[in-house]
């Protein structure tokens, strides 16, 4: 039940980029390969955004399908299940893309102030 | 309740405490002053652009924890597995077997108790124990707190033992150096395939209570294949902390990457 505290992660990122607007859409970017389940989320979403400024927005919701290079042949392939296999038969792959889990843009009623820039990045 | 920003009680502390035009410390609701917010002002939505990481606050703080470790000359192990693996009795033993080589120091994660923490305590280790309440899992945050409290020698090792769960643990970065992941043969062979975000980030994979092979079914062959196709590069070890049968890899294991103590 992680996505509990993942989705009031993006209602905490939000929260912080824009404290003083009122959102009414949140769009989200869910990879196949990222371990967070997408139906979970929209469940958690309403209880989670109940008294904050996301609360009543809306859900849209993005899933991308994975990608994965195989390391025997090179070849790229898009992986069925949860564990990727290249059609050439291995198993010993690098994922190039599917593990993302991010806050795309969000959809506000005017006022407020401009999202400051995203907090430095710990070096 | 403030019904625009939502501030209210402890967990708005928690939501606002980087939004520095909020004193949220100590203001009363009755002397919230409202006129800097632009509330509902007419007008048409607007869309703003984030692109921003979920997770990435978790991922900043570990950032942080890993930076604070490595100035220590800390080693951090996060250890996970499903409850009942055997990774509080992995603790007691390894406590005894490297005592006096390395220095181990232990934070705990429960949802609640502090059952464990009491065992690795009688087993001569400093321990600090986090509950985690309705929590499936320990984050970057309660970790620096943990770090902070537990203040570990410099070469010493810091194991996280985290909340007994295959599933959340996985997503959330703690700053650690090194995962184990822990899969006892009581619970079956198939845990990697059900599992595999776990086994995917695993840096070393212990088969634990290799003694009560002989009492169960439990395919090692078809377990390892998994656990290498999952993660090509992790390490596989099989052993009983009950019997000690092949401890001494583990322990080579963890000697190989603890930081060499103080002169």
């Amino acid at each position: 039940m992680h996505e509990l505290a993942i989705t009031e992660g993006v209602v905490e990122a939000v929260t912080e980029r824009l404290p003083d607007a009122r959102i009414t859409c949140v769009r989200l970017e869910i990879g196949a390969l990222s371990g967070v389940v997408a139906d979970s989320v929209r469940f958690c979403f309403d209880l989670v955004t109940e008294g904050t400024n996301l609360e009543g927005a809306r859900l849209e919701i993005a899933e991308t399908a994975g990608r994965c290079r195989c390391r025997a042949c090179g070849g790229d392939f898009e992986p069925d299940g949860p564990i990727p296999i290249c059609p050439c038969g291995s198993a010993d792959y690098t994922v190039l893309s599917g593990q993302e889990f991010k806050i795309a843009s969000v959809q506000c009623q005017p006022g407020g102030t401009t999202p400051p820039d995203p907090p430095a990045k710990v070096a | 309740m403030c019904a625009t920003c939502g501030c209210s009680g402890t967990a708005v502390v928690r939501l606002f405490h980087e939004h520095e035009s909020h004193e949220h410390a100590d203001h009363g609701h009755e002397s919230h002053e409202h006129e800097s917010h632009e509330h509902r002002s007419p007008g048409t939505e607007r869309t703003v652009q984030l692109q921003q990481k979920v997770l990435a606050k978790n991922d900043r703080l570990a950032g942080a924890n890993r930076d604070w470790l490595r100035q220590r000359n800390v080693l951090a192990i996060n250890l996970m597995s499903s409850p009942g693996a055997g990774k509080t009795t992995l603790l007691e033993r390894t406590a005894a077997g490297l005592a006096g080589q390395v220095s181990i120091s232990v934070i705990e994660g429960d949802q609640a108790a502090a059952l464990d923490a009491t065992r690795i305590r009688a087993a001569g280790c400093r321990v600090v124990q986090i509950n985690t309440g309705v929590g499936c899992h320990l984050d970057a945050e309660m970790v620096a707190e943990a770090l902070r409290v537990l203040d570990p020698p410099g070469g010493s090792v810091v194991v996280i033992e985290n909340v007994g769960n295959l599933v959340c643990p996985a997503l959330f970065d703690l700053g650690e150096q090194a995962r184990v992941v822990l899969a006892s043969v009581t619970e079956g062979a198939d845990k990697p395939v059900k599992y595999p975000h776990m086994f995917r980030q695993a840096d070393l994979v212990l088969v634990t209570k290799t003694d009560l092979l002989p009492y169960v079914d439990f395919d090692a062959e078809r377990h390892a294949a998994d656990v290498r196709s999952l993660s090509p590069g992790a390490l596989l070890l099989p052993l009983s902390a009950t019997t000690g049968a092949g401890m001494r890899d583990w322990y080579d294991w963890l000697r190989r990457r603890a930081p060499a103590p103080p002169e």
